[in-house]
């Protein structure tokens, strides 16, 4: 019986591992076919990343992106905190549960509707104000905005929720006016919290494809975009070189960022360890 | 002069006596729920004074008051006779020792100690001078690099209170301070507290729910529960003489007779129970009218338990039948059936050693019960 269960287990993530793994490990195999069209192997070759390398068109788009991914993670970051600050640790105001719902909707809102509403916005406030007179990357980066802060304001939310109020608390009744809590004590606290929110915030921008292409206009191609619209005339071996690329950089980003977490905690529980066994020893 | 010289470390029971924190008819509402209702009090200059009472009782919520995080929905509060409760805690002569310590953990013990000064304004070396004072005092000086995760329970406890004392409040409020330690840790703490409130003579309001901590500890107690004071004395006040049947209960234990005054004269009463049929001789007079329905409380180790018969039958001695022993070494509790429903509880210090397994009193002995008349105190409510 429990054979039998281990086995079916065992081929269940087998299963579960080649579906997620196989397609990956296909486009980096394919990454490196020298052939023009993709499915016919044409031997090993780094021909396509020259070819991606030589492409202005895929720099200005990378660059394109990581620039509004960049204003968009600070931007959000810094709004999506004051209003998880707001809602959390400002009591009971008027209309928070209205605010608090709000400040949500962008989460579950199908983003072709998120695009298309600010894409009316922008045409609107065009022909009322003149500003913005051209779509791009300002209408870009406003549109990742919005979205993105509420996924910052949920993060900063719980944390702060479990943050126990009495650390502030204590600041105060040590002689600290709120604005001095807030920076000496709250946001010091919040930090990982506003860390991890403007590594997601950067990645959904940089992630993004829907909302982009309805507000983006003319000549303001972001990699998503130039990604999909080479894709739409048939599958291109220069494109597997530019995804393969980005696999490797997420996947080191990713081992990096676990070394460290690991790092810190065997630290913490060592410490913590420590602290106990002096305990220990001044009592015998 | 006498009168005054006899007060001095007991300055409540001089009328002439400038309480220190004053409250004034404070309630305080959550919503629809009183958590504090209209009390008032007055804590002297250099005393220890404890809150007592069970969870939701309104204890905390006063502390809070005092501390300025929490407004009253009413009332006024003077500490040392500046009003008070508009006032926010970051301007409050006042400090606080959280129940959970509320160390900042990204700042160093010295950090975390050092903070109010700088918040101060207090001058560089100053701050590393009065810091480094107050960790010698806690003997914590070797671990002033550290971070709080870093430490002991008991060492955190520490930090806490130095950072609390370093600005040297006019007032300190301790949040059930030795709640997190354990018992041998809290007796040994207790007595640190006890040391550093005498050299340094700040008065400290304590939040507890722990009664021994509160009688070890306090000048004087207020026993609390829904939201009001039920009574406020020293320790031996309190103890001694409750005033109500909850009091009497809440502060160690209590055998609780009901009955009805029979006789009342002017130098004793006499209090007649029906379950189990006994009269009580009370040595003293009381202005209540025969016939009213009292209690009596009567304190298990104020109860003589013996097999003989005592030598004059009459008031204040009961028999009956051991149901349990409880052997705890130093002493034993006895639980005896007294009435046909009523068991009684007493404690006895072990004075002899048992011969053998053979106790002086054990199961199923037929005993007598007996007490002083000053040893019974009768309660109206």
């Amino acid at each position: 019986m429990g054979q039998k269960r281990s086995t079916f287990l065992f081929s269940a993530l087998c299963f579960g591992m080649a579906f997620l793994y196989i397609p990956m490990l296909l486009l980096i195999i394919y990454s490196f076919n020298y052939s023009k069209i993709v499915p016919v192997w044409g031997g090993w070759s780094l021909r396509w990343y020259k070819v991606l390398f030589e492409s202005e068109e895929v720099w200005s788009a990378l660059t394109l992106s990581l620039k509004i991914a960049v204003m968009n993670a600070t931007f959000a970051t810094l709004l999506g905190t004051l209003a998880g600050l707001a809602l959390v640790r400002f009591g009971r105001f008027k209309g928070r549960t209205l605010f608090s719902g709000m400040i949500t909707a962008p989460l579950v809102m199908p983003e072709v509707i998120t695009g298309l509403s600010l894409l009316l916005l922008f045409i609107t406030m065009a022909e009322l104000i003149g500003w913005p007179g051209e779509r791009g990357i300002t209408t870009i980066t406003i549109a990742h905005i919005t979205f993105s802060m509420a996924y910052v304001a949920v993060i900063i939310q719980s944390r702060l929720a479990g943050m126990a109020q009495d650390l502030e608390e204590a600041a105060m009744d040590l002689g600290s006016k709120p604005i001095r809590v807030l920076v000496d004590i709250t946001l010091p606290l919040l930090a990982p919290g506003m860390v991890a929110g403007w590594l997601l915030a950067f990645t959904l921008s940089l992630d993004d494809l829907v909302i982009a292409s309805f507000v983006t206009g003319p000549g303001a191609n972001t990699l998503p975009i130039l990604i999909y619209s080479r894709i739409r005339l048939g599958l291109r071996p220069d494109i597997n070189a530019l995804a393969t690329i980005i696999i490797v950089v997420v996947t080191i980003g990713v081992i990096i960022a676990g070394y460290l977490m690991l790092r810190q905690q065997k630290q913490r529980e060592r410490d913590m360890q420590m602290a106990a066994q002096e305990v220990v020893k001044l009592d015998a | 002069m006498s009168q005054q010289a006899d007060n001095q470390d007991r300055p409540w029971l001089d009328p002439d006596a400038e309480p220190f924190i004053k409250v004034q008819g404070v309630t305080k509402k959550f919503g629809p729920f009183t958590a504090v209702d209209n009390v008032d009090l007055q804590i002297y200059r250099g005393e220890l004074f404890c809150l007592l009472g069970g969870s939701g009782c309104g204890k905390t919520t006063l502390l809070r008051m005092l501390a300025g995080f929490e407004t009253p929905t009413s009332g006024t509060i003077y500490i040392d006779g500046a009003e008070m409760s508009q006032v926010p805690p970051y301007e409050r002569p006042v400090n606080m020792m959280f129940q959970s310590y509320a160390l900042f953990p990204h700042m160093t013990v010295e950090q975390n100690v050092a903070y109010g000064l700088k918040r101060d304004g207090v001058a560089k070396a100053d701050i590393a001078m009065r810091v480094s004072e107050m960790l010698k005092m806690v003997e914590l000086t070797p671990f002033s690099k550290r971070k709080p995760h870093q430490l002991s329970g008991g060492q955190r406890q520490r930090v806490a209170l130095a950072r609390a004392l370093v600005k040297q409040p006019k007032v300190l409020l301790l949040d059930e301070p030795l709640g997190a330690l354990d018992k041998r840790l809290r007796e040994q703490t207790q007595f640190e507290l006890m040391n550093i409130q005498d050299q340094l003579g700040i008065t400290f309001v304590v939040v507890t729910h722990d009664q021994e901590e509160a009688m070890t500890l306090s000048t004087r107690i207020a026993v609390m529960d829904e939201g009001r004071f039920v009574q406020i004395g020293t320790p031996t006040e309190i103890y001694e003489s409750p005033d109500t049947r909850f009091v009497a209960d809440f502060i160690g234990s209590a055998n609780m007779f009901e009955g009805r005054i029979v006789e009342n004269g002017a130098d004793h009463v006499v209090v007649r129970v029906s379950d189990p049929r006994i009269e009580f001789f009370i040595d003293h007079g009381m202005s209540i009218k025969e016939g009213t329905k009292v209690w009596i409380a009567v304190r298990p180790e104020k109860i003589k338990i013996s097999k003989n018969a005592p030598t004059e039958s009459g008031a204040n001695q009961i028999q009956g039948t051991v149901l349990g022993v409880g052997y705890l070494g130093n002493l034993s509790t006895y639980r005896v059936q007294a009435g046909s429903a009523k068991v009684v509880d007493v404690t006895h210090p072990n004075q002899s050693r048992p011969k053998g397994d053979r106790h002086a009193v054990d199961w199923d002995d037929q005993v007598y019960l007996s007490w002083d008349p000053s040893s019974a105190v009768v309660l109206t409510k």
